[in-house]
């Protein structure tokens, strides 16, 4: 039936072939001609959509990806000062022509009042960077005249006489830049302008991105582990019964996000129903501490993932025959050996499936880790927020969620090698 | 499922631990959002069963979180701004959608790979990226803190809903109907509407029913593109579980539950009913 489709002109281009009749095309052009415009016809219903994803989603992806890498705060602003220190060595101070420089941009850019945007960013480069801008820019404009201004600035403040301070500027001379990338893995400019790594005490995000993963894979193989035997029970359980105790899977599955967190905050905090029930029981003498930490992300993690592993384990249970296991038990294998050796490896896809779906998901989790996970529950999402609502430093967010959106990328190129996104069905 | 007759005791026990451990899943899958229910009528404040509950004493219980709810402006505001744009933009989703796997569902549809993964996308990438993105993208454009710029977000969230499930359903549809209605004389438009829609109804409603449910639960996107004026039920939920929880947040919870009960239902009753009308043409 398919090959039919593509070949059966539409009526319109018949009818015009048949009443203009100027020339008579040979079959295979017709053919050709109905099949273009055929798929026209199917890429302009597309189209609208594209146009709406482009705008709506793909243009603030690229814009995030585009602030991941442009910072023109420095370069914008103290443009006079960069183009002093073009030529430095970075070996001794820089000559008198680039503190003239900084001495003039200081006091025009306290006097337009974005003196501490731009400190601050040169901060995130050089810490106590911004004190000594505010500080000198302070200083500065209480001086009637600035003759040396290389001996001005030192007298302000002694820090202008090291090369680090010079170099945070020299290293954001680029409207572009990678710095932020570089922070976001724990590298950074140094003095000389190379990459080298942040100090210990300053390395955060390295082990950020490991313990983001290793969460996210301690709840995949925690909803392998809860989710594999019981996708079993349900697809050899009978239609009837089956139906009814997937109810309960799809449930949660269509529950809020939120009221399912609220649940587990509700269940494991100290005064809460589980403490409760195992004071009652004698198990424990004094309640537990169970939430806004590690174990609160992973619990209720699993819970929300859990469907996510079931249902794809259940659609590949469902199509294996029962046969085989009958065969394997009748040639005299037992039980344990027969599901392993003719079971199992049949059910591979259906883990591959479930095991990287619940992945991707758990790794750009947000809202459950920063309602239940306290300090020690935190993923990478939650920084990502961070930076963008506290810390206000937009080109690190941008840059971590960079990372996050290859790596997500990646898992979903590789999800779809394997399974296909056409085969992934909603509950 | 049942064991046979010739099973020795040990098969036994193992048969039976391996099915307590399958209902304790089920257990812990249905358990943490039944109980929101019983708490929701606590007269007292707390998160916790007081004596009387367990009891069964009626003066345990009360309705005064529900009234609490229906109260404050702030909830009532909340719903009816949280059903605009789920109304909006599940409209726009599912308009756009179904017309989009229309032509996905095309056999002579050109870079269909390609296609379909940037319309699933939305889906996959970590909803606190496309957050990030819009505030930069939408504040640019002059739709920061706006409805509009709430609605096109969960639209584009709502969409890789509709396109799978419209798909899906048109998978083995038989193109010689809308073919044969064109034969007849009918016009596209005609045709669509009186052949193909009432085909592909099913997964058309259920797609919609996603997109509907996406927007309704979602407030990442929310949270970092509205403002005041727009915030939803989620938005509202997540302040109250961040500041001051109150077992307000638990009434709420549980009509939340009764919603996606309900949709729950809807679905499956369309799923049944597509599966019929597809054993019948099969």
């Amino acid at each position: 039936m398919k090959p039919q489709e593509s070949v059966a002109p539409s009526t319109f281009f018949t009818m015009q072939k048949v009443l203009s009749r100027k020339k008579n095309p040979g079959l295979k052009e017709k053919l050709r001609r109905a099949e273009r415009w055929n798929r026209i016809k199917a890429f302009l219903l597309v189209v609208p959509l594209l146009v709406f994803v482009g705008i709506s989603f793909i243009g603030p992806i690229t814009e995030m990806l585009h602030r991941s890498v442009y910072d023109p705060l420095v370069a914008d602003n103290l443009p006079k000062t960069i183009t002093a220190l073009q030529n430095w060595d970075r070996q001794a101070l820089p000559e008198e022509a680039a503190y003239r420089a900084l001495v003039t941009e200081l006091l025009s850019l306290q006097k337009q009042r974005i003196l501490p945007k731009v400190a601050g960013r040169l901060n995130t480069e050089q810490s106590g960077m911004r004190s000594l801008m505010t500080k000198s820019a302070r200083k500065l404009s209480r001086l009637s005249v600035i003759d040396n201004a290389k001996e001005s600035l030192i007298a302000i403040d002694q820090r202008w006489q090291q090369i680090g301070y010079w170099s945070a500027i020299a290293n954001l001379d680029s409207r572009y830049t990678l710095s932020h990338y570089l922070a976001a893995v724990d590298m950074r400019y140094d003095e000389q302008g190379d990459i080298t790594a942040q100090p210990e005490q300053r390395q955060i995000y390295k082990s950020l991105f490991i313990k983001t993963l290793g969460i996210s894979l301690a709840i995949t193989l925690l909803c392998l582990l809860l989710g594999y035997p019981l996708a079993y029970m349900l697809a050899t359980l009978p239609d009837k019964q089956s139906n009814l105790l997937m109810i309960m899977v799809l449930l949660p599955f269509w529950t809020s996000l939120l009221v399912r967190t609220t649940s587990w905050i509700v269940l494991l905090q100290t005064e809460g129903v589980i403490n409760d029930v195992l004071m009652a029981l004698g198990v424990i003498d004094e309640r537990i501490q169970m939430i806004h930490n590690l174990f609160g992300t992973l619990i209720a993690m699993t819970h929300i993932l859990l469907p996510f592993m079931i249902l794809p384990l259940y659609s590949v249970m469902k199509g294996i025959s029962p046969t085989y296991m009958r065969a394997a038990r009748s040639l005299g294998a037992n039980p344990v050996y027969a599901f392993i050796k003719i079971y199992m490896p049949q059910t591979l896809p259906g883990v591959g499936a479930g095991a990287i779906l619940t992945f991707i998901l758990s790794i750009g989790f947000y809202i459950t880790p920063a309602l239940v996970g306290g300090r020690s529950g935190q993923m990478v999402s939650n920084f990502i927020a961070y930076h963008m609502q506290t810390s206000l430093n937009w080109g690190l967010a941008a840059a971590i969620g960079g990372i996050l959106l290859a790596a997500v990328l990646l898992l979903y190129y590789v999800y779809n090698r394997l399974v296909g996104i056409n085969s992934l069905k909603m509950g | 499922m049942s064991l046979p007759t010739y099973c020795t005791p040990l098969e036994r026990i193992a048969h039976l631990s391996y099915r307590l451990f399958c209902y304790g899943v089920l257990f812990f899958l249905v358990m943490p959002i039944l109980i929101i229910i019983p708490l929701s009528f606590n007269a007292e404040p707390y998160f916790s069963f007081s004596e009387g509950m367990l009891n069964l004493d009626s003066s345990a219980f009360s309705l005064r979180w529900y009234q609490d709810m229906v109260n404050n402006s702030q909830w009532i505001n909340a719903l009816k701004n949280s059903l605009i744009i789920a109304i909006a933009s599940t409209f726009l989703a599912t308009s756009l959608g179904t017309l989009a796997a229309l032509g996905l569902a095309r056999n002579d549809m050109p870079l269909r790979n390609l296609v379909m993964a940037l319309l699933i996308s939305p889906m996959i990438v970590p909803v606190i990226i496309a957050a990030a993105g819009m505030y930069f993208f939408y504040t640019k454009l002059g739709m920061g803190q706006t409805y509009t710029g709430v609605i096109l977000a969960h639209t584009v969230l709502g969409v890789p809903f509709v396109v799978i499930t419209v798909t899906s359903t048109l998978v083995g549809f038989d193109h010689s109907l809308t073919r044969a209605a064109a034969n007849l004389g009918a016009s596209p438009s005609r045709t669509f509407f009186k052949i193909t829609m009432p085909l592909i109804r099913p997964g058309v409603i259920s797609g919609g029913l996603f997109s509907f449910g996406t927007s309704f639960d979602e407030v990442v996107v929310v949270l970092f593109i509205s403002g005041v004026e727009q915030r939803t039920v989620p938005r509202q939920m997540w302040s109250g579980i961040r500041e001051q929880i109150s077992p307000t947040i638990l009434a709420v919870a549980t009509l939340l539950i009764v919603l996606s009960i309900l949709l729950l239902v809807t679905l499956e009753l369309l799923r049944r009913r597509n599966a019929r009308m597809r054993g019948i043409r099969e």
